[in-house]
């Protein structure tokens, strides 16, 4: 993106009448489309050419759900002409970037003053100068092989469980105190199979 | 236990990472992406550096795009608004693309070889005008300029950066500018036209500043009509309006003089009315009458000279200039399954420089359009090169003879889609070319676990991806298991019908329509849309499936209908017929007959209803059904919605038996002060619900209020229906109704203060979701309405459902008064939409997910959840742990779920799902100009494997525990003997 002077930046927000246009009411909004430098080399669009990365040509600013259309002069510039005066709303449509719509007014009383604002988190703007909320990565990361995500999935966790059963319980039962254990077998026993009173709660025996 | 409670909480929190995104490398798998860009209106060649070389080209989709000559594939497009109508494009100083659009009121340039816009520049006048662009090679203040008429005012705007030189006004009231003309090598510009119809006016302006040089006008007894036809840069020809007097006005020197001549004088027999075929080319110019195109050659004081007449349907292109002082202009004609390309020098017609015959495909209709090039052959000699347009909206690039490219531009424009499923596959006939032996598909696998395990080289990730981009499966010409191959068949507004394959996007056959073709008794031919004619399961499965055009003959809704029948696996027009009354609605009726035929009722402009096929075995089964047929009309211009049963037969002069006159049951009159019908919605027609009850948090059950007859309606005022910001909130309002259409019964009506259109709005089981915009908040909005039926929640006691006393049983019917009960809530959403829809499965089980084309031309998937009335701040945990969402003030946007992922469907109009076999997956068809495809599983594919699923994963694990089985089994062999020796 070229370099802009700040003296351009402060003419932003002028929307003089279309000059010498048929009807009084006719004005222009201009502005301006910033897509921060850091962010156009990865739009969330890969290296592999599956799309363009987020370049200006690419971007199209609707006004009121596209009734309007125009593009980014290189720069980032657009303007919409003859436009009346009231409420409307500009879009901006980048792959690969979150733009937030904005409410722009056009007063007719007071020619040449546009006052703008995002819709989404009710920030005024001194000067219609948009730029992306947030990027957009379309894709899932494919996450870098590791031995974690090997024994996190279903059929790792099931291997893992089943080495601790295999390795472990025994383990446990080796270390048991041999009196406890005759002790539980015998209660095993005498128990047989595990009768209703015993699930209740409160109905445990000792 | 507590191992086991561990493993479940650690099982369900590494599931409920909604992963329903693609990861990059699948992008190509199960979608497939066209692009378009229309039936071409003008292109220009760029040909003369070594670059590559291009076409620009603008098209009646008011959009702007090279393509590549070699490939005519697009390098660059633009899409320009709805409103933004391209009247004239040209190449500046071999690098800018100029447009100039709007009515002549924007002017762009645009970099050719990436298409940036360079500037952009507005023009304004006094009054509107034809707009003319006219590129010059005048230099003025150091800077290239073009001239531009537009709304009554002469431009020279600067090449490099737009700006305006010089401008003059022609402000007089009556005067109808037809042309600007540049003689070449002059400093002056000449402004010719007409002045109060029967008046030549010309004016010869100073190219360097504008001044006016000279202004002459001529009085003509008669009147001028329409275009003028440049025959050299000092002489025009036009004709008077009765078509019958040719006029031959020379300016030379800014001395008008005049000649008249009759057409009849040049032929023989009466021509009938002619108009003028607008060419550039020097010395000819062509008149067009009833049955032939005349070409007549002008030879000096306004003497003419028939020197062909052609009974053909002819095209002429416009003159290229080829060397110093030479012009070439080409003709193309038909004959019989051939088309001749004739190229001519513009001074002497009988010989010609090229003359080809090019075989061409019969369902690409007549040659609309022709633009030429030239190039130099190796032998010095000239070369031409022909872009043409045809009748189905293709373009072609014919070079040496042959076609070297073609592109299926048709597509940029569907009316309709509907599928059909592909042929069965029959045993012992192998439809894959390639059938993989299990060698090849182990080492596929083999390259797909190296995948998984990211030990593959480069070359391995390419071999897998081409493995999985072309496997052949999925472009089988049969019937899968998992009805993912379909065909998707397309009507286009040129009134051509397309069969695309699911799997790969290729066009499988395409037909342009006899029935929608100009004829004599059908001059405006339009496409309404398709139906599916015959379904063939069960008892007819010999038959092939088939489809329904219904089409008109003109734009207004009393012209007659036609109708065809196309074979769906063939693509052959087996039946076409004209009908003799008009089409204003078409009901696909859910009876069939014998041969799965489906029975529809056309019911015309006069309500009268009209039964197809006509056979008496329809007549029988219709006889029987005839008290339940009930439909609705809705007139958007009176706001009147009307419901209608049927009557008798009809009781016209003719006896006809297929004819059934209409009655009016109920009418709703929306007060037309107050409130205008923007918008409809119905359930459709496929839609499988699985289940009526809906459990809630607290052990309790909702039963859905579900009727295929319920309608949805949003007006607004009548102020209001312009755009965005024309009014206050005090004085727009939106007004939302659910209708039942079969008694007319106002389920539900709501009203939005503040709010307006435009509306998108789905409607789906017992629920509709509407987008519109919000005045007060500036902020679009997404309402959701569910409707439940009071009516059967009594049946929850269970004691009822014991004793029987219950009313489950009982049919849903429309005539008794079910008590329901709405809940509504309201969201903000960021985007303006384009459409939106629904996914559908086959048996509705698996829960439903938004899809939404917003502004950008993109496919966003929202679940339905979040779209729930019954989210509320903070939902207690039994709602939690039923999937309710806390509420939030705005719908989410993830970028992930975005379907098309980081493609655009550009000039998005509409997305169609249909249900695949498979339960979990919907198959998604999004169109506009371009074309997108793709499967859709919205709460992911639980009934199959993934794509990526290893088998060799699998396989390499069960070698493995045998192999641990069998060395544990030893190993505690072993350790038994050594215990007993011990």
């Amino acid at each position: 993106m070229a370099a802009v002077t700040p003296l351009l930046l402060l003419l932003l927000l002028s929307s003089a009448p279309s000059f010498s246009s048929g009807s009084r009411n006719a004005y222009n909004i201009n502005g301006r489309v910033k897509i921060p430098q850091g962010l156009v080399d990865f739009a969330g669009l890969g290296t592999k050419g599956y799309a363009l990365p987020g370049r200006m040509s690419n971007v199209k600013v609707l006004l009121n759900g596209g009734q309007n259309i125009t593009f980014l002069r290189p720069d980032g510039y657009f303007s919409f002409h003859n436009i009346p005066a009231g409420t409307h709303l500009i879009e901006v449509s980048a792959i690969g970037y979150f733009f937030s719509p904005v409410r722009v007014d056009v007063s007719a009383r007071n020619p040449g003053k546009v006052q703008a604002a995002l819709t989404e988190n009710r920030k005024g703007l001194s000067e219609l100068v948009l730029e992306p909320l947030r990027e957009e990565q379309y894709y899932e990361i494919r996450e870098p092989f590791s031995i974690m995500s090997l024994l996190k999935s279903p059929m790792g966790l099931m291997v893992g469980f089943m080495l601790a059963v295999a390795f472990l319980m025994p383990k446990l039962v080796e270390n048991m105190d041999p009196e406890e254990m005759r002790r539980a077998q015998e209660e095993m026993r005498s128990q047989g199979v595990p009768s209703l009173s015993s699930l209740l709660p409160g109905g445990t025996r000792n | 236990m507590a191992i086991m409670s561990f493993i479940f909480v650690f099982f369900f929190f590494s599931s409920l990472q909604p992963i329903l995104s693609l990861y990059e490398d699948q992008v190509g798998l199960m979608d497939w992406h066209q692009q378009y860009i229309g039936k071409v209106k003008q292109a220009v060649f760029h040909t003369h550096k070594t670059g590559r070389k291009r076409v620009v080209a603008s098209t009646e989709q008011n959009i702007i795009a090279t393509l590549d000559l070699r490939s005519g594939e697009i390098f660059w497009r633009h899409v320009l608004g709805p409103n933004d109508v391209v009247d004239g494009i040209d190449i500046a100083l071999g690098k800018y693309v100029i447009t100039l659009s709007s009515g002549g009121s924007i002017l762009r340039a645009w970099n050719l070889p990436d298409g940036q816009m360079v500037w952009e520049s507005s023009l304004h006048g006094p009054k509107h005008s034809k707009s003319l662009l006219l590129t010059t090679n005048l230099i003025i203040e150091k800077d290239n300029s073009l001239i531009v008429f537009s709304n009554g005012r002469l431009n020279a705007v600067s090449c490099i950066d737009g700006e305006v030189l010089w401008k003059k006004d022609f402000e007089e009231e009556s005067l109808e500018v037809q042309q600007v003309i540049q003689p070449p090598g002059s400093d002056f510009i000449y402004v010719v036209g007409f002045a109060a119809s029967s008046q030549f006016e010309m004016y010869k302006i100073n190219a360097k500043n504008g001044e006016l040089l000279k202004h002459e006008s001529t009085a003509f007894s008669g009147r001028f009509s329409g275009e003028v036809s440049l025959v050299s840069s000092e002489t025009v020809v036009a004709l008077d309006s009765t078509g019958s007097i040719l006029l031959t006005i020379s300016f030379h020197n800014g001395k008008i003089s005049s000649q008249q001549t009759p057409v009849s004088n040049l032929l023989e027999d009466s021509p009938g009315l002619a108009i003028i075929i607008h060419s550039s080319v020097t010395g000819i110019f062509a008149i067009k009458t009833d049955a032939a195109t005349i070409f007549i050659r002008v030879i000096g004081e306004g003497k003419l000279e028939v020197v062909e007449k052609t009974n053909h349907e002819t095209v002429v292109s416009d003159a290229l200039s080829i060397s110093e002082g030479q012009q070439a202009f080409a003709l193309v004609q038909h004959a019989g399954r051939n088309i001749h390309l004739t190229v001519k020098p513009a001074h002497d017609w009988d010989s010609s420089l090229l003359k080809e015959s090019i075989k061409m495909d019969q369902q690409r209709g007549f040659v609309h359009k022709v633009f030429i090039n030239n190039y130099i052959r190796t032998d010095r000699s000239h070369g031409f090169r022909a872009l043409i347009v045809m009748e189905d909206h293709s373009l072609l690039l014919l070079q040496q003879g042959a076609i070297v490219w073609s592109r299926e531009d048709g597509l940029a424009s569907i009316i309709d889609v509907t599928t059909s499923e592909l042929p069965v596959e029959k045993a012992g006939v192998s439809v894959a070319k390639v059938e993989l032996n299990l060698f090849e598909w182990l080492k596929g696998h083999v390259l797909k676990l190296k995948g998984t395990l990211m030990l593959a080289t480069p070359e391995d990730i390419a071999a897998i991806q081409y493995m999985r981009l072309k496997s052949s499966e999925k472009s089988k010409m049969t019937r899968d298991h998992n009805g993912f191959r379909k065909l998707l068949i397309a009507l286009t507004r040129a009134g051509k019908l397309f069969a695309l394959h699911t799997g790969d996007g290729r066009i499988v056959w395409s037909h342009l329509l006899q029935s929608l073709h100009k004829s004599e008794s059908c001059r405006q031919p339009i496409g309404l849309n398709l139906h599916q004619w015959q379904v063939p399961h069960h008892h007819a499965l010999d038959e092939n499936p088939s489809v329904l055009v219904v089409g008109r003959c003109g734009p207004s809704s009393d012209a007659l209908g036609v109708l065809s029948l196309v074979d769906s696996y063939t693509g052959k027009e087996f039946s076409s017929l004209r009908l003799v009354h008009s089409v204003a609605q078409v009901i696909p009726l859910p009876y069939t007959d014998s041969t799965e035929q489906r029975l529809h009722l056309l019911i015309d402009a006069d309500k009268l209803a009209h039964l197809y096929p006509k056979t008496p075995e329809a007549i029988d089964i219709f006889q029987s059904e005839f008290s339940n047929v009930y439909w609705y009309s809705i007139d958007d211009d009176n706001g009147i919605i009307k419901g209608y049963a049927l009557k008798t037969k009809c009781s016209g002069n003719v006896a006809d038996e297929f004819c059934f006159d209409s009655r009016e049951l109920w009418s709703i009159v929306l007060p037309s002060e107050s409130e205008k019908i923007i918008t409809t919605a119905t359930r459709n027609l496929n839609e499988a619900v699985h289940t009526q009850a809906k459990l809630i948090a607290d052990q309790d059950v909702m039963y859905k209020y579900i009727s295929s007859n319920l309608l949805f309606v949003a007006t607004v005022a009548p102020k209001a229906s312009g755009e965005i910001g024309s009014v206050t909130p005090e004085e727009s309002w939106l007004v939302v109704y659910l209708i039942d259409t079969v008694t007319g019964r106002v389920l539900h009506r709501m009203t939005h203060h503040g709010s307006q259109g435009p509306v998108q709005a789905v409607l789906s089981e017992n629920w509709v979701v509407y987008h519109y915009f919000n005045l007060r908040a500036h902020r679009y909005e997404m309402s959701v309405i569910e409707i439940y039926d009071q009516s059967r929640a009594d049946n929850k006691d269970v004691w009822k459902l014991v004793v029987g006393n219950h009313n489950l049983t009982s049919p849903v019917s429309s005539y008794s008064r079910a008590e329901v009960i709405t809940k509504s809530q309201s969201y903000f959403f960021t985007h303006s939409l384009k459409a939106i829809t629904v996914t559908l499965t086959v048996k509705g089980i698996t829960s439903k997910q938004l899809l939404i084309g917003t502004i950008g031309d993109q496919v966003l998937a929202l679940d339905k959840r979040f779209l729930d009335p019954r989210r509320s701040v903070n939902p207690t945990q039994a709602e939690r742990e039923e999937g309710i969402i806390p509420l939030t003030d705005s719908l989410p946007i993830i970028p992930q779920s975005y379907i098309t992922h980081s493609l655009r469907v550009e000039g998005l109009q509409s997305i169609i799902t249909v249900a695949a076999k498979l339960e979990s997956t919907t198959l998604v068809f999004a169109h506009g100009l371009d074309l997108f495809f793709t499967h859709y599983a919205p709460s992911r594919t639980y009934d199959s494997l993934t794509e990526d699923f290893s088998y060799a994963l699998l396989l390499i694990t069960i070698v493995a525990l045998v192999a641990a089985i069998f060395v544990t089994w030893i190993l505690s062999q072993r350790k038994e003997l050594q215990d007993r020796w011990r």
